[in-house]
Parts: structure tokens; C-alpha cells; sequence
């Protein structure tokens, strides 16, 4: 029976070509709109790190209290990142199953090939702890251990491309480069691992970057070999003293910090460690103001951080609206299309069609329209994330990409909303009389 | 007019109209934020960043191997001296940041130390007595920079300058009824003297929560000893290829232990603008097509719904011409018809743009609709309408009267 809608909906829409071509090329529209600004939300709001994002954390102190936010942006949040004094603190104090201090740098690199210009690097200064806790993927070696932490060892952990740049691709653990003018040895090459957003220091790489990640040696190395900070340095006051030791020595926050803790009773008492944390620095006279601090699980700390840009999801609604409008547009022409054949409706009804057949058969005509619209959708989809790459952001479009599933939800939607449209099309029709149709006639 | 027929004929036909008032209110909700959007961004790509951009090329240049502040002073010193031998190049000087740049430092200003009282943030650019005629900016009260009040600092945040120059903007923010020439300002513990007044220089930022201060600079004679700096060029007219072609090499040949990085360490200025409003760009074409697709399918959509009812109603509309209605009757009948509809629609558009406009303030901080627009959206929608339902309208005219007497 089911064939037999289905010819009986193309002999339909083959009937009126027109309005066929116009329902189709709104459903495909609608559907193509919408599914290449999902696709872009979809690239920036996706979990970097689903299988542990709800057990990593970002503290957060406030350090600068009421006054030291009065810009109206943060409602009262302490600040995003920490001071030096602080991170090194809570460092020590080491209170997480893991947790790392981190700042970004950006040393150049020389290399050994004296035909080579030297080379600008993007990367972090980590705690060892940053490699275990963020499951981070090596291709060879693996990250330093806590004594080279506390010796502020010489020893670096590169990214596969600049090991492709410098050492061709082969195993270089053990050798050395030249960072800034020393020797350091590398220890692990990184595989493949460009996580999106920049979930571990948001604050400083505003999440979504070209920069690449070439580079991570230990925090404590980089402090005294005087790297200076490459991200953002936020002061609520000038600093006293003057460099970058000055910057250490003042209140200034430019270091994001990240703690793992496996369950909800170590987040706890994660959070009253800092609070008690805070009134001791109070009780010492650091601070003059009520406690404010956050503890933020990563989901959460992503949402208040505005990592999706506001233009992605300006662009996913107007084009969801699209959507809708396209629609509205596709319901309208099934009404007019259904009901123009009452008088169809009424001798099927007359010789004796239930109400679910002519349900059915309408129905099946509306899949149809969807499905070809979808079809239309789904190229539109492909050239619509091909160009999208020349009106967004380069560091944001580059995420965006077809696979699979974008496909199928995009068939999916199509066949499904079309559906939707028609079911008050379906509906007038089959409240046709039989007997008033067959009478006019 | 026959308003009262046309009134009683949609009441026949109440889902189909009610799908096409639906379908013009959302369009326009739409249409008009998205114009909004468009017109937002072109305003801020349109702005003038006050420097003579067709003459300047930025270089960022990177220090490799960690040299020392007095090291950087020299090498810093030789680089402009390589700079100006490069054969187009009319000056030089170097600073931390440029406008548009996308990257540089932010103070607050006020009428004393009181970190708390500040009056006015301002970018901040470090400025040498080259940088006013090498930006080409416009003096139009006071004085530039000597070279002996170009101090040097080391690091971050310790700038305690003795004079500055800023923008006319700053100073009617700081100086609001009075010339700011000679007046002390505090960017810093100790007060700076205003010696000269800009008539224009943007900030580095085209964030839109920056936009608020965006004419706010303030150049401070410095010259920054970090290992990263930039070099802004001016160059003879018509040499900006040339100049481009050879600055590099010139560089790398009196220096090699340096980073210009290959991508974009050397930019034109036209490429910093090109880059800093790419998103807005890229934001106002996106928002063009989704309203261009938007007014198509609706104005499609119209005259697929009007075609049928004309269809529907070929029979009736025979009646009416053999009972004399003439041609001009029957199509002011359907123009009258959409006419009613589309007023209908833009006004639940209006309403819902407007909420759609304030739910979009409340989630990304847009600014409130101009009326203007909602207007603007609905007269594009009426037009639309008419348009869509001529031709089927005119097809209805010229149905002739002896249809009355055929059955369908």
C-alpha cells in the first residue's frame, strides 16, 4: 500500500511542478541554513574532553574583591584567572587528585640547522600533572615527573608538528632544542592533540585560536628562565616592582589553573580547602572583603566564560528562524495543493477510503517533498560549510565539518519538519466530505 | 472599496491566510534584526581609524635568544636606522601596538592616583617623536614629542609618563568644558601633562565591549624594551610593494637572530583592517543572504497561495465579470485581498520583531531596534506582497466572464 502512496504522491507533485519545485527549494533552504550554522555551534560547543569534563574544575579566588571588579561585564564573579602568589599556593598545598598552574608563553626556537631562521612557538608553562590529568595523548615518551617540577629541569614536551619541523617526524625523546637561547631535552612528543575549545586556559587563548600548542615545559622552569607571559595580564593595580618579576610580585591574574577531583564529596571539600584558604589569607590582612570564591566544573566554567561566540548562536537562531519561516511557507502550499483535490479525496472517501488512509496518503506525499527537499538540504549544507569559511572566523570555521551524522540529522530534520507542516494540510483534508465533494461535481 | 467581500471571502479560507500572515510577521521579525545586525557591523568597519592608512606597513618582530633590556635598546635603535635606509621609506618608529591591531594595553585615566576614580579607559600606544608624522595624525592643539621626553622602560605597567598626547575624545571625556592643553591627567601615580590633543586615533580593539571607549589613546613617550616590538613604516606614495618587497630581507640581513613571522609579521594596514572586522564581515554578508533567501521564499510562498486561490476560484470570479465587475475590479480585489493580510502580518511582525530584538539584547548584548528598521522591514514587506500577488492577480483579471457558465 505503501508503494502506492508514494506513486500516487509523485504522480501529485509531478502534476504541479511548480509548487512542487517551491516547496522543495524552501524546505532545502531552510534545512541547508540551518544545518551549516548547527554544524558551526556544534564545531564550539561541543565537550573537548566528554569522558571527564564533569570531574575537572576551575577555582577561582577573589583576590581583588568588590572594587577590583567594578566593570559591570562579570556581575560580581571573582576574577578569571589567578595571581602568581595564589596558583603557586594552592600548588603547594596540592589538595587535588591532580592539578596544574599554567600560563601561556611564547618562546622562539632555534634551530640547529643554521640555514633555518629561528622560529616563533606558541605553548604553556605545566605542572607534571597537566599530562595525566587532561589525558594527553603521546606519540612518543610522555610528560616530566614532580622531581623535574621541583628541580625546574630543562625538559620539554613538543607538539608532533614541530617535531615534524625540527626532527622530520622520528623519535626525538632525549634530544634537545634551543628555547630562547637554552638547551632543553625533550622528553615526550604529543600525538595529534589540538582539543577545541582551548578548554585548560581559556583565559588566555580566548578558547578558539590558530595558534598552535608546539611547546609545554615546566611551570617553575619557565618562571625562573623569565618567559614571560604570552596571554592576557589583568591588573586591578599597577604593579610596584617592575618586569616580569614585578608582575609575579603583584596582584595582577594571568594564570588559569585546573583541578581534577573524581567525586562530588572531593569537590566539597575542594571548595571549603579554598574558602578556608581565603580566611586565612584574610585573618592574615590580605584581604578586607567577604568570601567570593568559585569552584566551576568545566561544562560550567565554559558557559560562563562565553567560549560559543555570540555570533554563532545569533547566526543559529536567525537561521532556526529561517527554518521556521520556510516552514510556515511549505504548510501554506501543502493546504493549497490538498485541498485543491477535494473533490480526489471525496470519491476515495465516498468509495469507502478510512480517514487513516487518506492520513496515510497525504502524509507519504509531505515525506516525499521533505525527503527531496532534504536531499537539496544536504547540498546546500556541503556548500554552505565549504563557504562558510570565508564569512566566519578562521579559528572557528575550521571546526566546522560534514560527517555522517551532520547528514543524516540534516535528511532527518527535513523529512521530519516537512511532516510537521503537513499534518494540519493532512488533517483539512481528510475532514472532506465525501457526499458535498461528489455533489458539486 | 470592496473590503467587506474580501473580509468575508478569508473568513472562507481563514488557515491559508492565517499561514500567509504568519509567514510575512516572522520574515519581518527577522529581516528587520537581521538589517539591524547588517547595518551595526557595516557602521563599525566604516569607522576611521584616524591614521593615513594607504602609506603604512606594521612589521611585529621577535627577538630570539633572550636578549637583555640594554641589548634590545640597541638593537632596537639599529633596526630603525636599517628601517629608514630601506629605499620608499619615509619613517619609522616603534611602538607596542597599532590601531585596529587587535592586541595592546589598556589604562585608566582620571584626575588623581585613585585607581577607583578613573574617568575614561584608554588604550595606550608607546610614541617617539616620529610617530605623529609617521601615523600621519592630525595636531590640532599643543605640541609633539622631543626627542629628549623619550623615556625607556622594561617591562610591564611601570609608565609613569611626565607628558602625554591624546585624542580629542579623551580629552572631551577628561576636560569636558575647557581645552585639556597643559592639564594634568593620572594614568599612572604620577601626573602627566597634556602637551598635545589628536584630532582622531582608535584604539586597538573592534571588540564590540570596547566600542564604548573606542577613540580613547593616549600616546606615552616610551620606547618598550620586551623582546617583542612593533615597527610601523610610512612609506613614499605608490612604494608600498617595493618597500614591502625588501623590508624583510633588509632586516634579516642586519640581524638574523630574529622572528618576522613568515604569515603575518608584515602587514599592510589595508590587511589590518581586513583582519580586524573579518568576523563583522563575514557577520553582515551571513545575515544579507539569510534575509535575501527569507524575502524570496515568502514572496515564492505568496505567489504559490494566491495562484491556487485563484484557481479555486475561477468559477466565482466568472460570475462577478458576467455580472460586470470589469478587469480593474477583480485585480484590485486580490491586491486589496493581500493587502489586508500583509497589513495583518507586519503588525504581528512589528511586535514580534521587537520581542525578538529585546530577547536578542538580553542573550548577546545587541542593542536596542531602531524604529527605523521594524519600519523599513514592514514597507519592504507590503511592496513585496503586492509584487508577489500581481501576477497572479492580472491571470485572475483575465478570466473571462464565460467561465460563470462551465462547470469545473
Amino acid at each position: 500500500m505503501l508503494s502506492y502512496y508514494v506513486d500516487l504522491a509523485l504522480r501529485s507533485l509531478k502534476r504541479s511542478p511548480g509548487l512542487t519545485l517551491l516547496m522543495i527549494l524552501a524546505v532545502g533552504f531552510g534545512v541547508g541554513a540551518s544545518m551549516t550554522s548547527y554544524s558551526v555551534f556544534r564545531a564550539v560547543s561541543g565537550d573537548p574532553i566528554p569522558w571527564k569534563s564533569s570531574r575537572l574544575f576551575v577555582p577561582q579566588i577573589d583576590i581583588w574583591g568588590p572594587q577590583g571588579h567594578l566593570d559591570d561585564t562579570n556581575k560580581g564573579d571573582p576574577p578569571e584567572a589567578m595571581d602568581y602568589t595564589d596558583a603557586v599556593a594552592l600548588m603547594r598545598d596540592h589538595r587535588a587528585k591532580f592539578q596544574s598552574a599554567m600560563y601561556q608563553i611564547s618562546p622562539s626556537v632555534v634551530p640547529a640547522d643554521p640555514s633555518m631562521h629561528p622560529i616563533n612557538v606558541g605553548g604553556h608553562a605545566v605542572y607534571s600533572e597537566f599530562f595525566p590529568m587532561l589525558d594527553v595523548p603521546f606519540k612518543y615518551g610522555s610528560g616530566w615527573g614532580t622531581d623535574s617540577d621541583e628541580q625546574r629541569a630543562a625538559v620539554v614536551v613538543i607538539s608532533s608538528k614541530l617535531n615534524q619541523k625540527l626532527f622530520a617526524g622520528a623519535n626525538s625523546v632525549g634530544k634537545t632544542i634551543d628555547i630562547d637561547g637554552k638547551d632543553y631535552r625533550v622528553v615526550g612528543v604529543l600525538d595529534n592533540w589540538n582539543p577545541k575549545p582551548v578548554f585548560y586556559d581559556v583565559v588566555n587563548t580566548g578558547g578558539f585560536t590558530t595558534d598552535q600548542q608546539d611547546v609545554f615545559v615546566p611551570f617553575q622552569r619557565a618562571i625562573s628562565a623569565g618567559m614571560p607571559n604570552d596571554g592576557n595580564t589583568n591588573c586591578s593595580e599597577i604593579p610596584k616592582g617592575s618586569g616580569f618579576v614585578g608582575l609575579q610580585q603583584s596582584s595582577c591574574v594571568w594564570i588559569a589553573y585546573m583541578a581534577e577531583l573524581d567525586d562530588k564529596a572531593a569537590a566539597a571539600a575542594y571548595k571549603d580547602y579554598l574558602d578556608g584558604y581565603f580566611r586565612d589569607q584574610k585573618a592574615a590582612g590580605r584581604f578586607s572583603w567577604p568570601l567570593n570564591n568559585r569552584l566551576r566544573d568545566l561544562p560550567a566554567w565554559l558557559e560562563s566564560e562565553h567560549v560559543v561566540p555570540s555570533d554563532t548562536k545569533i547566526s543559529l537562531v536567525v537561521a532556526l528562524g529561517l527554518l521556521v519561516v520556510c516552514l510556515v511557507n511549505t504548510a501554506g502550499l501543502l493546504l493549497a495543493k490538498f485541498l485543491r483535490r477535494s473533490s480526489e479525496i471525496g470519491v476515495r472517501r465516498a468509495l469507502g477510503a478510512p480517514r487513516a488512509a487518506i492520513y496515510t496518503q497525504f502524509l507519504v506525499e509531505a515525506g516525499t517533498v521533505g525527503l527531496t527537499g532534504g536531499v537539496l538540504g544536504i547540498v546546500l549544507t556541503w556548500v554552505g560549510v565549504w563557504g562558510v569559511s570565508w564569512v566566519l572566523p578562521k579559528e572557528i570555521s575550521s571546526l566546522a565539518h560534514i560527517d555522517l551524522s551532520l547528514l543524516a540529522i540534516t535528511l532527518l530534520v527535513a523529512v521530519i519538519a516537512t511532516m510537521l507542516a503537513g499534518l494540519y494540510p493532512t488533517f483539512r483534508a481528510s475532514r472532506v466530505q465525501p457526499a458535498l465533494q461528489l455533489k458539486t461535481n | 472599496m470592496q473590503i467587506k467581500p474580501v473580509l468575508a471571502a478569508l473568513r472562507h479560507h481563514k488557515a491559508g491566510t492565517l499561514l500567509i500572515a504568519m509567514q510575512i510577521a516572522l520574515t519581518l521579525a527577522i529581516v528587520c534584526n537581521a538589517l539591524f545586525i547588517i547595518h551595526a557591523r557595516l557602521a563599525r568597519l566604516s569607522q576611521p581609524s584616524g591614521v593615513d592608512e594607504p602609506s603604512l606597513l606594521v612589521i611585529g618582530n621577535e627577538w630570539a635568544g633572550k636578549p637583555d633590556t640594554d641589548q634590545i635598546a640597541s638593537l632596537i635603535a639599529a633596526d630603525l636606522d636599517t628601517l629608514r635606509k630601506v629605499p620608499g621609506v619615509a619613517n619609522v618608529y616603534a611602538t607596542n601596538a597599532v590601531p585596529l591591531g587587535n592586541g595592546g594595553n589598556v589604562l585608566g585615566m582620571g584626575h588623581s592616583p585613585d585607581k577607583f576614580q578613573r574617568v575614561a579607559d584608554s588604550a595606550y600606544y608607546f610614541a617617539d617623536e616620529n610617530t605623529l608624522p609617521t601615523l600621519g595624525l592630525k595636531l590640532v592643539e599643543g605640541r609633539n614629542f622631543r626627542p629628549d621626553e623619550i623615556g625607556q622602560v622594561d617591562g610591564k605597567g611601570t609608565i609613569q609618563p611626565s607628558v602625554v598626547i591624546i585624542t580629542r575624545e579623551l580629552a572631551r571625556l577628561m576636560f569636558p568644558h575647557e581645552s585639556a592643553l597643559g592639564k594634568p591627567v593620572y594614568i599612572s601615580a604620577r601626573p602627566s601633562i597634556v602637551i598635545g590633543v589628536v584630532e582622531r586615533l582608535r584604539t586597538p580593539f573592534v571588540d564590540s565591549s570596547m566600542a564604548k571607549w573606542a577613540d580613547n589613546s593616549t600616546l606615552v613617550p616610551y620606547r618598550w624594551l620586551i623582546p617583542f616590538t612593533r615597527y610601523v613604516v610610512r612609506v613614499q606614495p605608490g612604494q608600498l610593494d617595493e618597500v614591502m618587497h625588501h623590508v624583510r630581507a633588509a632586516l634579516y640581513a642586519a640581524n638574523r637572530m630574529r622572528v618576522i613571522n613568515p604569515k603575518d609579521g608584515m602587514r599592510t594596514f589595508a590587511q589590518v583592517r581586513e583582519q580586524a572586522y573579518r568576523d563583522d564581515r563575514g557577520m553582515a554578508i551571513l545575515m544579507s543572504g539569510i534575509s535575501v533567501i527569507l524575502l524570496l521564499i515568502t514572496g515564492a510562498g505568496i505567489v504559490g497561495l494566491t495562484s491556487f486561490w485563484v484557481g479555486q476560484r475561477r468559477k466565482q470570479i466568472g460570475v462577478r465579470r458576467a455580472l460586470g465587475a470589469t478587469r480593474h475590479d477583480i485585480l484590485s480585489y486580490f491586491l486589496t485581498e493581500n493587502l489586508l493580510i500583509a497589513v495583518c502580518g507586519v503588525v504581528m511582525g512589528g511586535v514580534l520583531a521587537v520581542g525578538l530584538n529585546l530577547w536578542l539584547m538580553k542573550q548577546f548584548e545587541i542593542d536596542r531596534l531602531a524604529p527605523g528598521y521594524v519600519l523599513a522591514g514592514v514597507v519592504t514587506l507590503l511592496l513585496l506582497g503586492q509584487a508577489a500577488v500581481l501576477a497572479p492577480a492580472l491571470r485572475a483579471s483575465r478570466v473571462s466572464p464565460v467561465e460563470a457558465t462551465r462547470s469545473v
